[in-house]
This record gives C-alpha cells, structure tokens and sequence, in this order.
C-alpha cells in the first residue's frame, strides 16, 4: 500500500489568475478540467445541462484528457463511473433532481464500496408538483447515505471546491464520495467574474494522483471487491458493523481534511472559504439567522442594513452539510441567545426545514436553551431577496423577547 | 450599485445581451453578475434578464425588483408585459421601437428615456429582426454606464464567427450612434 503522495511546497505569494466571467454550472466544469479525472459520465438534466454540456466540449477542444461516457440514463452514469474508480480512475459526473433520483441505488453504493467519486448536484426541487426549479429538496432528500456534502454561495466558491472535492475525496484518510451542491438557476445560470488558477499551480495542489490503493480491478492482484456480508451468523454481523463504522469514521475525518485543504487552497491561491462554518458579524451579536448555498449573499447584504439600523444579529452560514459539523457550530451557536434557519427544502417529517432539525440536535448539545425557529423559502425556483431576509431577521429577534412559533414560516407564501 | 432589467421575447438574445454587457463592464474594472430569468423559453414569449454592476463586490444572486434602468429589445412587448413594474423614480427606458417620443407609452417614473430602431437596422444588418447588441449600443448611449470601446472588445472575445462578428460589431456601433436621448419632464406633483 502507498500512502506517500508528491507535494510540492507551498509558494509564499498566491498565484496570479485569469479573470473570466462565467455561469456557475461554466466554473464547475473548468473546476473539474483543472482537476485532470481520467473519466466522465454523463445524462443531461436540468438545470445541470448546461454543465455536462461545457465538460462536454472541453473534451471536445482538447483542453481536458478524459474518457466521456455519454450513458443512456443516470443509474449507468454513476455504475460506469463506479467500474472506473475500481481501476484506479479519478471519475466525475453531474445531477439533480429526477437524475439523482433514478441514480439512488448506485448512489448508495459508491459510499459503502468508499470510492472518491466527486459529482456536483445543480440542485433542483422535488417532483411533483412539476417543476424543473432550484431547490435543495434533492440533496437534502440523500443527506443519510454517507456522501460528503458540501453547498457553495458563490461562481468563484463552485471552481474552487469542485476542485478541492477531489483531493478531499481521496484522501486516504477520507475515500468517500463527495457532493459539490449549486443552486440550480440563480448560481448554476448565475454569471459573475471568476479567478481561474493555471493549470500548474492545481497540478501542484492535487499532487500525485492516488486514487487506486484500497480496491482494484487489478489483474495482477485478484480480490473479491463487494462480497456478500451481513446476515446473523459467522462473522457476517462484526464485518457489516465493521463497513459502517470505517464509513462513518471517514465521513468524521473528512471534517478535518476539508479544513486542512481548505487552509491549503487558501494559502496556494489567496482566496480563503469557511471550510464547515462560516459567521458573519456574529461577535456582538445577540441572535443570528443560519442560511445555506446562494442565499447567504442576499442574507449577509439584510445583515449589513439591519446593523446600520442598530440589529444585534449576525449570521451563520453552514458549507459542510455532510458530515453536520457539530463542533464547529457549537462554538457559534454559543456566542448568540436565538435562532432563525432558514431552508430552501421542506423537511416533511417534522413540519420544518432539514437543516432546522439538524441544528435541533446540535442545540440539545449546547446545554442551555435558545430559542428557535424555521424559515422555508425559495422553493422550486422562487426568490429570497433582502426584503425576505428582513422578515427572517424581524421575527428572529422577537424570540428574545416572546415565546417561539412551532410550525415554520413559509416565506414566499404570499408572493 | 446600478441595476438593469432587459426585457425581451425568446429569441432575441436578452439573455445573452445581458451576460455580454457584463462581459463589458469587467472590462471597465467593475464588478457585474448577470441572471437570467427561468421558464421553458420559446422562441416569441416574453423573457426577461437581470443585471448588476457595482465598483465592489456583488452578493446577493436574487432578481431585480426595483431596476435603475429598462432596456426593451422588442417594440410590441410593452403591450403584453409590465415592463415598468418597480422602476426606480426617474429610472431610463431604452426602448427599440420606430416611433418617436410622443407615440410611446412611457410610464410616470421615467426620466431618461433612450429610443433606437433596433429591428429596422436589424432587419438591414442580419435580414433578421435580432436586436440585442443593436440595444447594447442603444444602452451605452443613453446611460454612459459602459463605454462602446469595452462592449466591442467584449464582442471581439465571444463566440462570434467572423462574419456574425463583423455583422455584431456594426450593429452595437449604429445601435450606439442612431439612438436619440430624451429627458423627461417631471411633473411636479400637487
């Protein structure tokens, strides 16, 4: 087994990088050029088209060396994909919705056979009623299946993590699947300036591929890859509790390596994004509303004016999903006395938004109560402007104060 | 920050306009982030597309309520669409249309307002009634938000074949010089 891989040392200075103006679902497939995978595959759907679409042609141009597999329908994509990382290939493919959907059983598979596999979700809301609209109802809808996930706010977010994916995927530490999640419509058509980093100075960052280790579709070395286990005799229940324990350590350590490769992409190329948990004006702040993906830039903007008008309120803003960074967002959780969060998926189960009852748990864990409640908006496409934010901020300080409603605000209700 | 919404029928490049005008406006050193709006678009339905520049940096990725300016690339559209809705007080029109100023609708909270034959030359350009560079030109002229050095070196590094460039590059360059800038009366209100 090698574990041993070629870094070369961090420059002092940041590199010097192109400036471009690109869409969203642009940046994450120039992300996944830069990262050199050896194999796509890919089924359209939207609003992820227009991504396989620019990966599509940078194979095309010559400016990316990978195998393209144009499969008849999701479930192959991720299966073929599957056959790849068995043989030692650095693989990536795209969903949403319906796509992601219909991939569910390969899905599930890739994380119990811990392969690396990075596939961005262009999120999108779920059917029926019909709708072919962003939303995170997609990703939330597989938040219990042992991937990474990681949501972006910004273009610029989307290249740069798209790339980190795969080194935090890969780490042998780590050998889990990793979800890069774009807003569907407002970020993955969403065209706004980027940094694009050379080529040399990725290659530097990624260092040696080293993706064939664990398993392999190996001539030389025959192995059973994905044996029948499980069951109530022999040894078939210490082995199967032995798979799930190595998964949920590695989704454990995937925590710190994506603040480690975070922290590095920082220094090689000077932009620097809260790895799990990000606060924003959140010292000095007596209550916070808590956002996810592409909504936290209007979000962040309501802070910045209901500050001028004197607010205590700050923001937290969750990137790592999956794995739910309790630790971290314990520390900010204990800098405030209320709490607003704010989702753009429904949690049906309990009458509020995913990341809300998330976060439930992780308040049981602060050991004094604070008061909370659940937003639910930019449904299927719809707006959360400033104004929306406004509201958000309004009734989340009104916990300081008055006893907290138990069913959540929907907050294009009237729009 | 300056706030715009084109407003335009599928097929007519409103989406794009947008992403070219924000091309543009890098150029120029500002910051500028284009969205376009989300429906099955067909060709001859009502689309619209935002965009927003700013000096500093632009956070919020939501639509555009209350616009700095309209750019209209079709002359009918006004009769079908509220296309004023949520202008700023004393916002600019730039409107394709043949008419002159007194036969155009125009709403109480214009005060700038931009006129271009856009589907005229469009017609004698392309043979074909595309008017959102043409618009562009119209834009640059009206408002002085963005130069037409930038929108033709935004042009020079899109997609365009070199006829479609060349084509592209006199219709913003008359779109520019055939537009007639009116300012708006304001009547004092009692």
């Amino acid at each position: 087994m090698t574990t041993a891989t070629l870094e070369t040392p961090i420059p002092t200075k940041p590199a010097k990088q192109k400036v471009m103006l690109v869409e969203g679902n642009e940046a994450a497939a120039l992300g996944v050029a830069l990262a050199r995978p050896d194999m796509v595959a890919v089924y359209p759907i939207t609003p992820q088209s227009s991504l396989v679409e620019h990966v599509a042609k940078l194979i095309a141009d010559g400016k990316m060396d990978a195998d393209i597999v144009d499969a008849e329908g999701e479930h192959s994509v991720l299966s073929v994909l599957q056959g790849g990382a068995l043989a030692g290939a650095r693989t990536y493919t795209a969903t949403c919705g319906p796509g992601l959907a219909f991939m569910f059983e390969p899905y599930f598979r890739t994380s119990g056979m811990r392969l690396p596999i990075v596939m961005s979700i262009v999120t999108r809301d779920g059917i029926t009623p019909q709708s072919v609209w962003g939303g995170h109802q997609d990703a939330m809808t597989v938040r219990e299946v042992g991937w990474v996930q990681v949501y972006c706010e910004t273009v610029q977010e989307v290249l740069d993590t798209t790339i980190m994916a795969f080194k935090i995927a890969e780490h042998h530490d780590v050998m889990l699947p990793v979800n890069v999640c774009l807003d569907g419509n407002y970020l993955s058509y969403g065209t706004s300036r980027v940094e694009l980093p050379n080529q040399e100075d990725v290659d530097a960052f990624m260092g040696a591929k080293d993706v064939n280790w664990h398993v392999a579709l190996d001539p030389l070395r025959p192995m059973a890859v994905d044996p029948l286990t499980g069951g109530s005799g022999g040894k078939g229940p210490s082995t199967f509790v032995r798979y799930r324990k190595g998964q949920c350590r590695g989704m454990q350590n995937s925590l710190r390596v994506i603040e480690e490769v975070h922290a590095e992409w920082a220094q090689r190329f000077g932009r620097s994004f809260a790895p799990l948990v990000e606060e924003y004006r959140l010292d000095g702040a007596d209550y916070a509303i808590m956002t996810l993906g592409s909504m936290t830039g209007a979000a962040k903007d309501a802070i910045d004016e209901a500050r001028d008008a004197g607010k205590k309120v700050g923001l937290i803003k969750i990137k790592t999903f999956s794995p739910f960074p309790v630790e971290a967002l314990l520390k900010s959780l204990n800098k405030i006395q209320a709490l607003g969060v704010v989702d753009r998926s429904v949690g049906f189960r309990w009458n509020c938004g995913p990341m809300y009852q998330e976060t439930m748990g992780v308040l049981y864990r602060l050991g004094r109560h604070i008061p909370s409640m659940s937003f639910i908006g930019g449904l299927a496409g719809a707006d959360i402007t400033t104004g929306h934010f406004h509201r958000v901020i309004e009734a989340t300080e009104k916990l300081l104060s008055s006893p907290a409603p138990i069913e959540p605000v929907w907050l294009n209700e009237k729009d | 920050m300056y706030e715009v919404r084109f407003h335009g029928r599928g097929g007519q490049g409103a989406v794009t306009a947008a992403a070219m005008l924000a091309a543009a406006l890098l150029e120029e050193g500002k910051y500028a982030v284009s969205i376009p709006s989300f429906g099955f678009e067909r060709r001859g339905a009502p689309v619209v597309s935002f965009l927003r520049c700013s000096d500093r940096e632009i956070r919020q990725l939501t639509n555009i309520y209350t616009p700095d300016c309209l750019i209209c690339v079709d002359p009918t559209l006004a009769k079908s669409v509220d296309i004023f809705a949520g202008l700023k007080p004393g916002g600019t029109l730039v409107q394709a249309t043949h008419r002159p100023l007194e036969e155009v609708a125009i709403a109480d909270t214009v005060g700038t307002v931009g006129l271009c034959d856009a589907i005229g030359i469009a017609l004698q350009i392309f043979k074909k009634p595309i008017t959102n560079t043409l618009m562009l030109g119209a834009f640059a002229r009206t408002t002085g938000i963005v130069s037409l050095d930038a929108l033709k070196r935004s042009l020079e590094d899109s997609d365009f074949r070199d006829a479609g460039l060349r084509q592209n590059m006199d219709a913003l360059e008359r779109g520019y010089n055939e537009t007639t800038v009116h300012t708006i009366e304001r009547r004092v209100a009692a």
